[in-house]
């Protein structure tokens, strides 16, 4: 290990910036380290976990470059949204990154994550890759629904993403039945159900909740709260905007949803709970920088002043980088180079999802059903019957 | 194609079937039912040398046409779901059922009644009333690989699931790029009952059949009751299947082998020369009852129960029109926007050459059903009008 450190320190100005932070961290050491969180947990009728989270230096830097990575494509997107290369609607999670990380941190591909149309950062984190998802972007056929969804469909199913959603509020009973079918299939794991400060006065979550917990469903209904549902502030939407007060027998947390460690206390801490006693809910107090979606400034609604007021003191890349620096795992320089290899990423993934190619015209008409249309029939002498219609 | 092979009808004899089917063997790309008999040869000639057929109409009594060899065991139509229902959860442990009612009150139709005593609380899950949000739920439930058969107390509710049907149930397929399948069936009664008000009586049909990715078949009598449960609940796609508030205590014989129907293929409810009559669900049995009247003024009606709403069945449709040159179609939807309107326009564009006169199509009238019981007639096509068409067509 030292050997490799001087050697790397010698050949400091020849070698590529890309080996400094693949060495930190393939061999970043796992010894724990234990960081508090930056503001205790609130519980509604729960007791709160601890606000000592246990990580490890290689956590730590896989949060700094995954969270990274995740702003880098959201700034990208913005630009190629502004070329005209993205139309319709997109809709950007820069700012909230520390709620993807975090609850990946917490849980495996088994458990089910459910969102709405705030999803690319999520898919990501999932195991999506930046081709598919640019691809999709631009609509082009190595998207990840082959062009067909657009930004607010995303999904993965081997990574146990199921979307990526549209309608605001819809995803959420949704979430419940992936719940359920975990409960059908008695399988150990979780279902976390995403959806915003907006989508929280929504009669179906309401439904929604009350079915998890009469059936005790290992589902985890998270708010993401960015305090703005579209260009509406949430005091002005929510007579109650303690969120995770809402759920009234149902037990809830409120998490700062800045800070990636709490984040993935929570979700470790609600993962628990959930496969024991029933449903929960998990608001996480985040901030967005871009507005709604691409079509809002976002600064008819909010100050200006509020937006970076926020970046400068809660912003979740520079919190975990202040970490990785008070614990001496990496330099800034080692840092920087890292950003500049995920721009790189990010860019090469860019170039190529511009030469994927736009989907075959007949594509327009597959999956529109599963193929085969309809089933196989029989009479009761079993002579099998197949329609082919013209 | 090969051949015209005709479908059969429950009205047919059974014996031509026994016969024929072993005679005739499989081709994998005509169409070929599983009740096999030519249209054109000595079938037709037996009709035009003997008296026109008194047998107008199909399942009132004891049926022998849906039955093979063996006599089989009569059914009432509620029983007859039950019995797909039970059958395919028996075969498929994914297969459950979700909605009001449907486990320890055993369906407000009955047609769930003892299945939660069997199969346990979980896979005949009661719900609150939610339509919206349970409806979801079993959509999720599908996404993972679970087959949920989700019962609304009355289609009308549904209208409060209409965007989990729409977006989350049809569309999913298709905007995830063909990654995750929604294999539902969504099922309950609809269609005009008796003075239900305009709330409970509503045709759901005409409001779902533009949503892209879903089937729609309609059941009227036990036999395909039965059949087209185990299909939806067999097939991979969304399936809606519509039953009638009155249709459930039909009495019919159906087999004791198993069957599957298909889901896209209309059934021959009466064959004849003169006009097509194509209907679907309760007006079937408005247009039998006409066709008895209709035959003993000398009139050789052929019905179509067309079973299949999404996706209509246009070989079975066409070959009658290009028979017949005559269509009237009889439905239970209103006059604007309806099942009626989409099939008019589908005949229209595909046969027109083959059209004598324009189509007729007989709906119900385009407002709430009254709930007084004159003005309800009123609403849905009776029998009367259905005979006044045929006769103003065949002039």
């Amino acid at each position: 290990m030292a050997q490799l450190t001087h050697r790397a320190t010698a050949l400091h100005k020849s070698v590529p910036a890309a080996i400094f932070a693949a060495r930190h961290l393939a061999t970043a050491s796992t010894s724990p380290i234990t960081v508090e969180t930056s503001l205790p947990f609130t519980g509604h009728k729960i007791d709160p976990p601890s606000r000592s989270v246990e990580t490890t230096p290689q956590e730590l830097l896989t949060f700094f470059r995954d969270m990274a990575l995740m702003r880098r494509m959201e700034i990208a997107a913005d630009s190629l949204y502004k070329a005209k290369l993205i139309r319709g609607f997109c809709h950007l999670y820069d700012g909230q990154e520390a709620v993807a990380v975090g609850m990946e941190a917490a849980i495996n591909k088994k458990d089910c994550i459910i969102t709405a149309y705030r999803d690319h950062c999520i898919f990501l984190g999932r195991g999506g890759t930046l081709l598919e998802a640019f691809a999709e972007l631009m609509g082009r056929k190595d998207g990840c629904s082959k062009g067909k969804g657009g930004s607010m469909h995303f999904y993965k199913k081997e990574g146990g993403f199921y979307g990526g959603h549209g309608i605001v509020g819809a995803q959420v009973p949704l979430g419940c039945g992936l719940a359920f079918a975990q409960k059908y299939n008695k399988d150990e794991n979780v279902t976390f159900s995403m959806y915003g400060d907006g989508a929280a006065n929504q009669g179906q979550l309401f439904e929604a909740l009350n079915m998890a917990a009469l059936w005790d469903l290992p589902a985890i209904l998270v708010c993401e709260n960015n305090h703005y549902g579209m260009g509406t502030a949430e005091w002005r939407a929510a007579k109650s905007p303690a969120y995770y007060k809402r759920g009234d027998y149902v037990p809830g947390l409120k998490v700062d949803g800045m800070d990636a460690l709490a984040v993935k206390q929570a979700c470790k801490f609600a993962k628990e709970h959930a496969l024991k006693n029933g449903p929960i809910i998990l608001e996480m107090d985040t901030y967005r920088y871009h507005g709604h979606s691409m079509s809002d400034p976002g600064s008819t609604y909010r100050t200006r002043d509020e937006i970076s007021g926020v970046r400068q003191e809660r912003d979740p890349i520079e919190r975990i980088r202040k970490l990785i620096l008070a614990h001496d795992l990496a330099n800034e320089k080692e840092l920087k180079d890292t950003e500049k290899e995920v721009r790189k990423e990010v860019d090469d993934a860019i170039a190529q999802a511009k030469e994927s190619p736009m989907p075959d015209p007949s594509e327009l008409f597959t999956n529109v059903y599963v193929k085969g249309l309809g089933t196989e029939s029989f009479g009761a002498d079993r002579k099998e019957v197949r329609t082919v219609l013209p | 194609m090969a051949a015209s092979f005709g479908v059969s009808s429950a009205a047919v004899a059974i014996a031509d079937h026994a016969v024929k089917s072993s005679a005739f063997p499989l081709y994998s790309l005509s169409v070929i039912r599983s009740e096999v008999r030519p249209i054109s040869g000595r079938v037709i000639r037996n009709r035009k040398s003997g008296k026109v057929t008194t047998n107008a109409v199909a399942t009132q009594a004891e049926n022998p046409a849906s039955v093979a060899s063996k006599p089989g065991h009569e059914v009432l139509l509620f029983e007859a779901l039950r019995e797909g229902l039970e059958e395919e959860m028996e075969r498929d442990p994914r297969v459950c059922i979700i909605g009001e009612d449907v486990g320890h009150y055993g369906g407000s139709y009955k047609v769930s009644k003892g299945l939660a005593e069997k199969y346990g609380d979980l896979r005949v899950l009661d719900t609150p009333i939610a339509e919206n949000s349970f409806t979801g739920m079993a959509i999720g439930a599908a996404m993972t690989g679970l087959r949920p058969v989700i019962e609304g107390m009355n289609m009308g509710f549904l209208l409060l699931a209409f965007n989990q049907i729409s977006d989350n149930c049809g569309m999913l397929h298709y905007t995830s790029g063909g990654q995750f399948k929604i294999p539902t069936v969504i099922r309950g009664p609809g269609g005009v009952g008796r003075q239900l008000g305009a709330e409970h009586s509503q045709r759901l049909e005409s409001y779902f059949q533009s949503i892209p990715g879903i089937q729609m078949v309609a059941c009227s009598t036990p036999y395909n009751a039965k059949g087209l449960m185990k299909a939806a609940i067999r097939s991979e796609n969304p399936v809606v299947l519509f039953e009638h508030v009155l249709l459930y205590n039909l009495k019919e014989r159906i087999p004791d082998e198993e069957y599957v129907l298909s889901l896209e293929e209309a059934e021959l409810v009466r064959p004849g020369e003169h006009v097509t009559i194509l209907t679907y669900s309760r007006m079937r049995y408005h247009v039998m009852q006409a066709a008895k009247t209709l035959v003993n003024k000398g009139y050789d009606p052929e019905v179509i129960d067309i079973r299949s709403l999404k996706p209509f069945d246009l070989y079975t449709i066409g070959n009658s029109v290009k028979k017949t040159h005559k269509v009237i179609i009889v439905e239970e939807c209103m006059r604007t926007g309806g099942i009626g309107a989409s099939l008019t326009a589908a005949i229209n564009e595909n046969f027109h050459d083959y059209l004598d006169a324009p189509i007729v199509c007989l709906s119900s009238q385009d407002v709430p059903t009254p709930y007084a019981g004159t003005l309800e007639e009123f609403t849905i096509v009776q029998p009367a009008q259905i005979i006044a068409a045929v006769e103003q067509l065949c002039r």
